[in-house]
């Protein structure tokens, strides 16, 4: 299959080892990974901090850059919530009928449903001896409804001992705009989150969401926490010591 | 609309409100109550107890889904017919022998029920649960004409006994703990001996003959509505202490103050929110009491009953396509007790009103986003999304919060010297505009984080961003975005 890589720009510049898995784990599963190198951004940032039209503009721009892709894949669920549930409110916003069909028209996939959805593999011959524990961003499990998916793929994972978060539905704290308008109360709710993940023992906290790990793994850094962040494309492209 | 009945008198300088003090940004408001240990605790206990019960109660019938969808429509249909059934609802109380008094806003319903007080020449009332007379300043107002307010919802009493502010829609002292109600009684209510707060039945029992005294006292009764039934004009209210009903039977005079939203168009309406209201505000099969009157029965309870019917902003949120979605809201205070922000801060942060993500919704679309306050109150939210799966009337919040952001950006737009984040903003949409330009600003951006940063770390940024960087480090981009190993790996 050829599918198209939709990676998030803060992705790009601060985690650019999430697209690289993603695109090294789809091609070991023999596919074909196009980047489409006109994307940017989703406008995302735009739309949640209430700049709504210049997020019509972007998600216009987003929209261009996969036209005529067949499938897309986004290791990020917070990017592909925006197109997928977001875009036809965008457009309705700016009351833009062209963006609405266009938006519709994407077919984005969160990495971890396209692997168990679409693909049908919830073992992708992945190796990854660590403990590592989930958090289910907000994103993945309200907007798009993940469910286990993200489990299902860690578990198939060999030598990987998962261990369950205590409160794993509470959202981070970080909500975009929210973590620096709010930050008192971001951070008061990261430290519950930071708690819970080092009351797991994990060496490794896991989510299909970069912005989500970049506020748990940017506490535990301050905090000197010594638990790793990594997405879940990271493990799955592991294979383990060669 | 008719216009006022008899028993408004016009507007005394005794009884209009004082210039309130602007209320600070939510997070402003925010960061105190953050530091206030004890009442994070018993918050903490009592949300999470809610939540638990609620969960459970909502998992209990098998057609749950379908009655908050049933919900949803009763309530979305109502709407969009509001002033027929409010002209059906006028007809069936008047009928019944009560009187509907219209109040365009928080002033003029204050005019009217201190009116009423006035005129039964009482010196004294008692008042059931009701946000709806917080939200026009009711007491304050019967305070400033020498009228004595009993509080007969043991949580408000809790409130008013402690010169305190709720933090809860329905349990607005759930920021209490037993050993400080235990010292407020032993201060204020004789009845409750000395050591009060050892025995939650003692605290209960003092309660009640403290308020009993006080019901048959009182001439006049001001009462909240849970539905008001246009059909028959019925009021519908919910409590868990019968203290409600008892303002109900024992005084001459009986007021209701209701929102115009809180109607529905039939008695068997009632069947769809006597199952949703419980279960997602107490956890509770059927709530304790639920007493329902229709005007004046001779012989029987009050002699003359008045019903308010409040807008304050209700038309202007009615008026939004998106936001009208909110005045479904039944006050369950589900949302409350799911939300990690509220849990954190209490629902002081969130106005005097309508505290947890509902109110952070409701006051902006009711009182509209100029102020600082109001405007900060959509922001209020990460949008996590665990209130629009708990609402019982399918209210999406995190839309309507968006929606709202969006009518603060556009409020702001018409500046003439752009805000900082506005500047920035606008920047960030031109950058990413342009594939060229975004490679650009990504090149640039990463060398300069990279010199900002010390061992991989980014530990302190300039500006809007120095906020993250208060609490929390930052990765140092690597050398390499993304898409340049692509480049250099795959074509």
């Amino acid at each position: 299959m050829r599918v198209a890589l939709s990676v998030a720009c803060f992705d790009d510049a601060l985690f650019p080892d999430t697209g690289k898995a993603a695109a090294v784990l789809l091609e070991r599963l023999g596919h074909e990974v196009v980047f489409p190198p006109r994307q940017t951004c989703c406008g995302q940032i735009h739309w949640t901090a209430g700049y709504h039209r210049e997020a019509a503009g972007l998600a216009r721009s987003y929209a261009a850059a996969f036209e005529g892709c067949e499938v897309v894949v986004a290791p990020s669920a917070s990017c592909a919530a925006t197109v997928r549930d977001a875009y036809p409110k965008i457009a309705r916003t700016a009351r833009d009928p062209g963006l609405a069909r266009a938006a519709e028209g994407l077919a984005v996939h969160e990495l971890s449903e396209f692997l168990v959805d679409v693909l049908g593999v919830t073992d992708v011959g992945a190796c990854f001896p660590h403990r590592v524990t989930y958090h289910p961003s907000c994103q993945s499990l309200r907007v798009l409804g993940v469910g286990d998916r993200p489990l299902r793929l860690l578990r198939a994972v060999k030598g990987l001992d998962l261990v369950e978060l205590p409160a794993a539905d509470e959202c981070c704290g970080f909500g975009g705009a929210f973590a620096m308008k709010n930050a008192d109360v971001s951070v008061a709710m990261v430290a519950d989150k930071v708690r819970h993940v080092r009351d797991t023992g994990a060496d490794v906290v896991c989510a299909v969401d970069d912005a989500c790990l970049a506020h748990i793994g940017g506490a535990l850094s301050r905090l000197r926490g010594g638990v790793r962040t990594m997405h879940l494309a990271e493990i799955l492209a592991e294979t383990g010591p060669s | 609309m008719t216009a006022s009945s008899p028993g408004t008198t016009p507007s005394s300088p005794r009884t209009s409100a004082p210039v309130p003090l602007p209320m600070p940004k939510f997070a402003t408001a925010a960061r105190s109550a953050l530091a206030d240990t004890r009442s994070r605790r018993n918050l903490r206990g009592a949300a999470a107890a809610l939540r638990e019960r609620e969960a459970a109660a909502a998992a209990e019938p098998a057609d749950w889904d379908d009655l908050r969808e049933a919900g949803r429509a009763i309530k979305d249909d109502t709407l969009l017919n509001l002033d027929t059934h409010l002209a059906e609802l006028e007809r069936a109380v008047t009928e019944a022998g009560g009187v509907v008094h219209w109040a365009a806003d928080a002033a003029e319903a204050r005019r009217v029920v201190t009116g009423l007080v006035r005129a039964a020449g009482a010196a004294e009332v008692v008042k059931a649960a009701s946000a709806t007379t917080r939200e026009i300043g009711l007491n304050d107002a019967l305070a400033r004409m020498g009228v004595t307010v009993r509080e007969t919802a043991v949580a408000d009493m809790i409130v008013q006994l402690g010169e305190d502010t709720p933090s809860h829609l329905l349990s607005p002292a759930a920021h209490r703990d037993r050993a400080e109600i235990g010292e407020l009684f032993g201060r204020a209510v004789p009845a409750a001996g000395p050591d009060p707060a050892a025995d939650p039945e003692a605290l209960a029992a003092a309660a009640r003959l403290h308020l009993r005294d006080r019901f048959l006292r009182a001439p006049v009764a001001v009462t909240g509505a849970n539905f008001l039934v246009a059909e028959s004009g019925t009021v519908v209210l919910l409590e868990s202490e019968g203290n409600g009903r008892m303002s109900l039977t024992i005084p001459e005079t009986l007021i209701t103050v209701a929102g115009i939203d809180k109607v529905v168009p039939a008695w068997d309406d009632m069947e769809v929110f006597l199952q949703l209201l419980p279960r997602s505000s107490t956890g509770d099969r059927m709530t304790p009491y639920v007493s329902s009157w229709t005007g004046v029965t001779p012989g029987d309870g009050p002699r003359a009953f008045h019903l308010v019917l409040l807008d304050n902003g209700r038309t202007k949120a009615l008026a939004d396509e998106t936001g009208r979605t909110a005045l479904r809201c039944i006050r369950c205070s589900a949302c409350l007790n799911v939300c990690p922000v509220y849990e954190r801060t209490g629902g002081t942060p969130y106005g005097p009103v309508h505290p947890g993500p509902i109110g952070a919704v409701l006051t902006p679309l009711m009182r509209g986003v100029e102020s600082a306050a109001n405007a900060s109150l959509p922001y209020a939210s990460t949008l996590c999304g665990a209130c629009a799966d708990v609402c019982p009337v399918l209210i999406d919040i995190p839309d309507v919060l968006v929606h709202l952001r969006g009518k603060v950006v556009e409020s702001r737009r018409r500046r003439p010297v752009p805000t900082p984040e506005m500047a920035l903003m606008r920047g960030l949409a031109w950058t990413m505009g342009d594939p060229r330009r975004y490679e650009a600003a990504l090149r640039r951006g990463t060398r300069w984080a990279r010199l900002l940063s010390r061992g991989g770390r980014i530990r302190r940024l300039p500006g809007l961003l120095g906020k993250w960087t208060e609490a929390r480090d930052l990765p140092a981009p690597p050398a390499e975005s993304f898409r340049a190993w692509w480049d250099r790996t795959r074509t």
